[in-house]
């Protein structure tokens, strides 16, 4: 542990094997999560940037879809929601304007985010709703046996596309950028401190971010492409990625075996939902206005 | 507890239903709606969208029926009394988050204005034909309540009675509107604050380390809590263990989804609400509900002045079905007639309930208009044959 995390109350039991076990729910491990997955990976950034942003955890909520990602919520000590396929943004819109001083954390995969979620995914970031989107993209659907995603590189071979997938992958950080998300970055689970640190700086900033990360697949993707497991993937993203911040998204589209441009494409300054809604109102009702209450009390 | 006098709007007016269920919303608390547009229910957010800036809640359009149905209940967890509107199509859509309402037991409302099907069907006219999707729509067992208003004043009574249960039994509650109903204007009571009954949310009073999400209590309910207050729970559409967390066995699954539908078991007879009259001496009763109540009513006018002994029994809470009611009927009348602005939907449960004691009488009607009360009539006028 740096000396960061030793300034932060949190109780680091003394049998503890990590210093993210306060994050998890360790009554819950193991994990169904697969050898070379790589999303323990993105978990364990997400608990170091908990821990660096000093978020108040108790003000802290995680909403996942369905998949290997949409497990996330449920192994993270925080308020939590596990819901259904591709509905985790517009759940989270509801949980955040209801409770607008919770930090809404939607932790999902490519499958539940991009294919039966695209289109909330879009008017989320439209809207620049107030919530930090972080998708783990393995580009397949794990959970389910290795189906053809919208992220499924062109020939790669799926069990629904024994012959290779012939149609063309969503680039989600040009998609992102271009539906009006305030921050949109790529990493892979190679690059952990920068991951981290990606992590670290949306759960500070107001309106829509996205992060992407790239995830190993060994089981469903890998094995059935021959390209080997969890450690090979991680050779992979280290001789294939180029960090290129500020690069424009629409040069960022990702192939089977080419180049991952990775970096922090866009961060930039949105008025969010709150924002634009409030003063719409203000403007057209003066003092009629009320703020917002939206949460029965605890007490009533 | 009363009412906020915030949301009350109270007075006497003139409104239709779709208006008087919004009233209904803000006076029993909700402060915050998710819709998507669609004929003939969109007033009702219209309404809200309209009056809510000024009491202090939120309305968001969402991008589609699966958005807004999943949003009001991520809003219920943020601490919010919250409901959905729709109609046909987009209640079709909502299905999936009914079950997740039901699975997580996140009270919540939501407003179906029945319009005519299947598919796009008949946007603009009425119809009765949603009445078991509302029981059975959502995949897996479960139990909701459904309540059908039959005038602009019970839009306004039962969609606070509706919020209430919701909150009492922590489940998912139907308002089945149609669009006769939702689009009649009459006049509507709104009673001052202190005169409405709200049903608060059902909080633990139990600190975070004691605290077990779905451990129930001696109705069945567990007690809730929201997010932000340091319970850090967890909430699945998987099936869960007290605790919460995810459990693939048979027992869990046995012991959840028993417990899921006995809870309601207190609203099946006993506190069931229906209205009745001429029961007593009655050889013919005519079972209907929402507009065809309506309808019914001068049937059996007519029927009484032809010296028939025809009775009234209409249903206000669909679900859980007044079955007790229905089979204690059943032993001392001839027949149910049965009137319903569908191909013959609740009166497979009046049947159910009959067991062969009484004659059972469907009159259906595809939707599009009301029936002909004449229709009603000879129907009464043969069964008491």
């Amino acid at each position: 542990m740096n000396e960061t995390t030793l300034e932060i109350p949190y109780e680091i039991p003394e049998d503890a094997h990590n210093p993210v076990e306060p994050f998890l729910r360790m009554e819950r491990m193991p994990h169904i999560w697969c050898p070379g997955c790589g999303i323990g990976t993105t978990v364990n950034c997400f608990t170091r940037a908990l821990l660096d942003s000093k978020a108040n955890l108790d003000k802290v909520a995680i909403v996942s879809g369905i998949g290997c990602t949409g497990r996330v919520a449920g192994y993270a000590r925080l308020d939590s929601f596990h819901t259904t396929h591709g509905r985790a943004i517009p759940f989270a819109t509801g949980l955040k304007l209801a409770n607008p001083e919770l930090q809404v954390v939607v932790y999902s995969g490519d499958g539940d985010l991009f294919a039966i979620g695209g289109n909330h995914f879009i008017h989320a970031a439209r809207r620049n709703m107030d919530i930090k989107v972080v998708c783990v993209n393995n580009m397949i659907y794990a959970m389910t046996g290795g189906q053809t995603a919208p992220t499924t590189p062109a020939t790669s071979i799926s069990s629904t596309a024994p012959y290779g997938v012939a149609e063309p992958t969503f680039n989600l950080a040009q998609l992102a950028e271009a539906a009006g998300a305030s921050y949109v970055a790529r990493w892979t689970t190679y690059h952990v401190k920068q991951l981290a640190r990606s992590m670290q700086e949306v759960l500070n900033k107001k309106g829509f971010c996205f992060i992407e990360v790239l995830s190993p697949c060994p089981t469903l993707y890998q094995r059935r492409n021959k390209m080997g497991d969890g450690l090979d993937a991680m050779k992979y993203y280290k001789q294939a990625s180029k960090v290129r911040n500020g690069a424009p998204t629409g040069e960022c589209t990702l192939s089977k075996t080419g180049e991952i441009v990775v970096g922090k494409f866009v961060d930039r300054e949105r008025p969010d939902y709150f924002e634009l809604q409030r003063a719409q109102f203000v403007q057209t009702l003066g003092e009629r206005y009320a703020e917002p209450e939206v949460s029965c009390c605890s007490e009533c | 507890m009363h009412a906020d006098p915030k949301g009350v709007l109270t007075g006497v007016h003139f409104l239709d239903g779709d208006h008087a269920c919004c009233e209904g919303t803000l006076a029993a608390g909700a402060r915050f709606a998710a819709g998507y547009p669609i004929t003939p229910s969109t007033e009702v957010v219209e309404r809200f969208a309209a009056r809510i800036p000024t009491v202090g809640g939120v309305f968001i359009q969402m991008e589609d029926e699966l958005a807004a149905s999943i949003a009001i209940q991520g809003a219920v967890w943020g601490g919010a009394k919250a409901f959905t509107v729709t109609s046909g199509p987009g209640y079709s859509l909502m299905m999936e988050h009914i079950g997740l309402a039901a699975m997580t037991e996140a009270p919540c409302v939501f407003v179906n204005v029945q319009r005519g099907g299947p598919s796009t069907g008949l946007p603009t006219l009425p119809a009765q034909a949603d009445m078991m999707q509302a029981r059975w729509g959502s995949h897996g067992d479960y139990g909701i309540i459904a309540l059908c208003p039959n005038s602009p004043q019970e839009c306004f009574d039962l969609t606070i009675e509706g919020f209430n249960l919701a909150e009492e039994f922590r489940v998912p509650v139907m308002m089945m509107l149609d669009e006769c109903v939702g689009h009649m204007t009459e006049k509507v009571v709104i009673p001052p604050a202190d005169q409405i009954e709200v049903t608060p949310r059902r909080f633990t009073k139990k600190p975070p380390a004691e605290y077990r999400p779905y451990q129930p209590a001696a109705d069945l309910v567990p007690d809730m809590v929201k997010a932000g207050d340091g319970y850090r729970f967890h909430i699945t559409g998987l099936t869960h263990d007290e605790r919460g967390y995810p459990s693939m066995n048979v027992e869990t699954q046995d012991r959840l989804v028993r417990r899921l539908q006995d809870k309601l078991k207190p609203l099946a007879d006993g506190r069931s609400l229906c209205e009745t009259a001429d029961l007593d001496d009655a050889e013919v009763v005519v079972v209907s509900y929402g507009i065809t109540s309506r309808v019914a009513q001068r049937a059996l006018q007519q029927a009484r002045k032809q010296g028939i002994r025809a009775g009234k029994f209409r249903i206000i809470s669909a679900w859980p079905f007044p079955a007790g009611r229905i089979r204690e009927l059943a032993g001392r009348v001839k027949a149910f007639v049965v009137p319903e602005l569908n191909m013959g939907q609740m009166v497979l449960e009046v049947e159910r309930a009959a067991a062969g004691k009484a004659n059972v009488i469907s009159i259906p009607h595809a939707g599009g208009t009301v029936h002909n009360p004449d229709v009603i009539l000879k129907a009464i006028v043969e069964a008491a044959r």
